[in-house]
């Protein structure tokens, strides 16, 4: 138990140092500012660890709350920039009056009180509504996967609202700060990495608790667990409510960043794009998914420079085989070889092992 | 320990033996503690009200159950009791509705119509967790364990201690708690492998755990289904023992087709043939029931 846990730190304590040290070192501000985009993933990344590796929920819409998280902050933005004015792609679609929903979206306070509580407040709904009526593995996949869906279609749809198919951008200062000065962008980078450093310290506490082995223990027997006076569908509800809030976080973060906010961060490729960060990171390890995250978006943004039509057979290639060779991804195969305890002790791979002596 | 003669008795010092003897006796002086204090409770409600007692003795009282499933009755109009303290069998051709009446109780399947009472709570109304926490525990037919779980793991997630999200999360294993699960694992054979997953045990291994899991629970009224299926002769003795010892101070309603394993344990046992009930009494008596031979034995 005690190694287990200093030998975790250790491996916090590497990804801090290269989040924190050796980035901002090794790359220029366009890059810095590229892997900065690819680490709000990772924060979707860690949810998918916690609810789909751990507990057994595999959530296939979670683009859907990294779009709210976005488009919250993009909301606030679009409005400081805008003025007295409406934002102008409403003008462009003959919306005369601010909508209702848009006008508590002046205050920062209330958008970052949104971003944190609304997407987890609906994921513990949803969630609670179908584990307690018994939907769950595949069933749940498939709601989510529509969600999502049916999400993008309609920011698309209602282009007035939501700025359609270009999604919200043209925005600059937050709270009169310019966010797009080398100087803003270095320090929203740190604001960034911290809280990822942050929210993967708070995983693994997670993972080490009581509730941490609850949550394995579903994954494996959910009836067990119920029939020793847990009430199961509270606490899927909650990990999938965590892991939303997580991914709207990763969402707003990404606004604050790249500028913009479109509905293809909320479709199902951009959801099913973050399942596979998870799957080759591997599912069962948090370090796992961060670093996964950003091995894949680094080879996608090779990649696609390099063969633009080739990447998604590229990345279909990559997930398959993973999924076929390397079931806890490379964090398996960094554990079976290298160094044992990386899973924190709970991944599939050394069960397999174990199963083999 | 070997008994030679009338009176003379050797006695081989054997420190795993000794060993399970002191878990064993630990958990007896923790029964007889609660049971002395269940008593004096018990007497004090007598002195108030005599009836009291009499009312009492009953712990679960199924009352014209009809379970359905796309219209076929598994279970149709059944009526059962199970007194305190008292090891009910329920016995019957594939079919009949055991595990249904089982899954009833528990919660898992809602009845067309009929009342479950248990301590005059109607457990056709709660859901299963509410039900497993005023006192019903159950065990499955396949063991049921968290593989990916240590043995201890598996013990302690089944501590009936903190079990809300967020007591779960800032739960502290304390010394007591540790002593106790190390004590259970004795009493289940399993103390040298404590820290060894779940998943790596053996099948019989596997029916302790669980056993050990329930027993940590300290459950009124137990429900077990088939507990000594698929296990070799030896793993079949060393069960029947540990089931004698949860079942004592508690009442249990058990499912098996192992005759003899039930006329050795039951103290009432209830046939049912197609969801109905057929029969009812000693396990002598029941064996002599025209119905049931003609059900068992066929024309």
């Amino acid at each position: 138990m005690e190694t287990r846990w200093r030998k975790n730190s250790v491996n916090l304590l590497i990804l801090s140092g290269i989040l924190l040290v050796v980035f901002p070192l090794a790359f220029d501000d366009f890059r810095l500012n590229m892997v900065g985009k690819y680490l709000t993933f990772a924060f979707v990344a860690v949810g998918l660890v916690l609810c789909w590796g751990r507990t057994g929920i595999l959530s296939l819409g979670q683009g859907i709350f990294f779009g709210l998280g976005g488009y919250f902050m993009a909301m606030f933005l679009k409005l400081e920039s805008s003025g007295v004015e409406l934002p102008d792609f409403m003008g462009w679609n003959s919306v005369d009056v601010m909508p209702w929903f848009w006008v508590p979206f002046h205050s920062l306070a209330f958008t970052i009180f949104m971003i944190i509580v609304f997407p987890a407040g609906c994921a513990f709904l949803l969630g609670w509504a179908m584990f307690r009526n018994r939907v769950g593995g595949v069933y749940f996949a498939i709601v989510t996967l529509s969600l999502a869906s049916i999400l993008s279609i309609l920011i698309i749809g209602q282009q007035g609202y939501t700025g359609g198919i270009n999604g919200i951008t043209n925005f600059s200062t937050l709270e009169g700060w310019n966010l797009s000065s080398p100087h803003a962008r270095l320090i929203l980078y740190y604001i960034n990495a911290v809280l990822l450093i942050l929210i993967v310290y708070g995983s693994e506490f997670v993972n080490s608790s009581r509730l941490g082995r609850l949550l394995i223990a579903i994954r494996d027997k959910e009836d067990r667990v119920m029939f020793s006076g847990y009430n199961v569908p509270i606490f899927k509800a909650f990990t999938f409510a965590v892991a939303s809030g997580l991914a709207a976080i990763g969402g707003a973060m990404f606004t604050l960043q790249v500028g913009l906010i479109s509905p293809s961060f909320v479709s199902i490729t951009a959801s099913i794009e973050m399942v596979i960060f998870a799957t080759v990171g591997g599912r069962y390890s948090v370090l796992g998914a961060v670093y996964g995250t950003l091995l894949v978006s680094f080879s996608k943004s090779f990649l696609s420079e390099s063969f633009p039509e080739l990447w998604t057979y590229f990345i279909a290639a990559l997930f398959i085989f993973v999924v076929m060779l390397f079931p806890s991804g490379l964090a398996g195969v960094f554990e079976k070889f290298r160094w044992p305890g990386f899973l924190s002790g709970h991944g599939a791979m050394k069960k397999k092992a174990e199963e083999v002596s | 320990m070997n008994a030679t003669g009338a009176e003379k008795i050797v006695y081989e010092p054997d420190e795993s033996s000794l060993k399970q003897e002191v878990a064993r006796l630990t958990l007896e002086l923790e029964k007889a503690r609660a049971e002395l204090a269940r008593t004096k409770d018990e007497l004090k409600k007598f002195k108030q009200d005599p009836e009291h007692t009499f009312r009492d003795s009953l712990l679960l009282e199924v009352d014209k159950l009809t379970v359905s499933f796309n219209g076929f009755k598994a279970l149709d109009n059944l009526s059962v009791y199970v007194n305190k303290d008292e090891l009910h069998a329920i016995i019957g051709p594939n079919g009949a509705g055991k595990s249904t009446l089982l899954d009833a109780i528990c919660g898992r399947t809602r009845p067309e119509s009929g009342s479950i009472l248990f301590k005059d709570r109607d457990l056709t109304k709660l859901k299963e967790h509410q039900i497993v926490r005023i006192g019903v525990g159950r065990k499955f037919q396949t063991p049921s364990i968290y593989e990916e779980l240590t043995v201890f793991e598996n013990l302690e997630t089944s501590y009936p201690e903190k079990r809300d999200v967020l007591g779960s999360l800032f739960w502290k294993r304390k010394e007591d708690i540790i002593e106790k699960i190390r004590n259970i694992a004795t009493l289940i054979f399993l103390e040298d492998k404590l820290n060894q997953k779940a998943g790596t045990l053996s099948h019989g291994q596997k029916q302790w755990l669980e056993i050990g899991m329930l027993l940590l629970q300290e459950h009124e009224l137990l429900l077990l289904d088939e507990p000594v299926a698929g296990m070799s002769q030896s793993e079949r003795e060393k069960t029947a023992q540990l089931l004698k010892d949860i079942c004592r101070n508690r009442s249990v309603i058990v499912i098996e087709h192992d005759m003899n394993f039930v006329e050795n344990i039951a103290d009432r046992v209830t046939v049912l043939h197609q969801g109905k009930w057929l029969s009812e009494g000693s396990m002598e008596h029941v064996k002599n029931d025209p119905n049931v031979i003609e059900v068992y034995v066929g024309h």
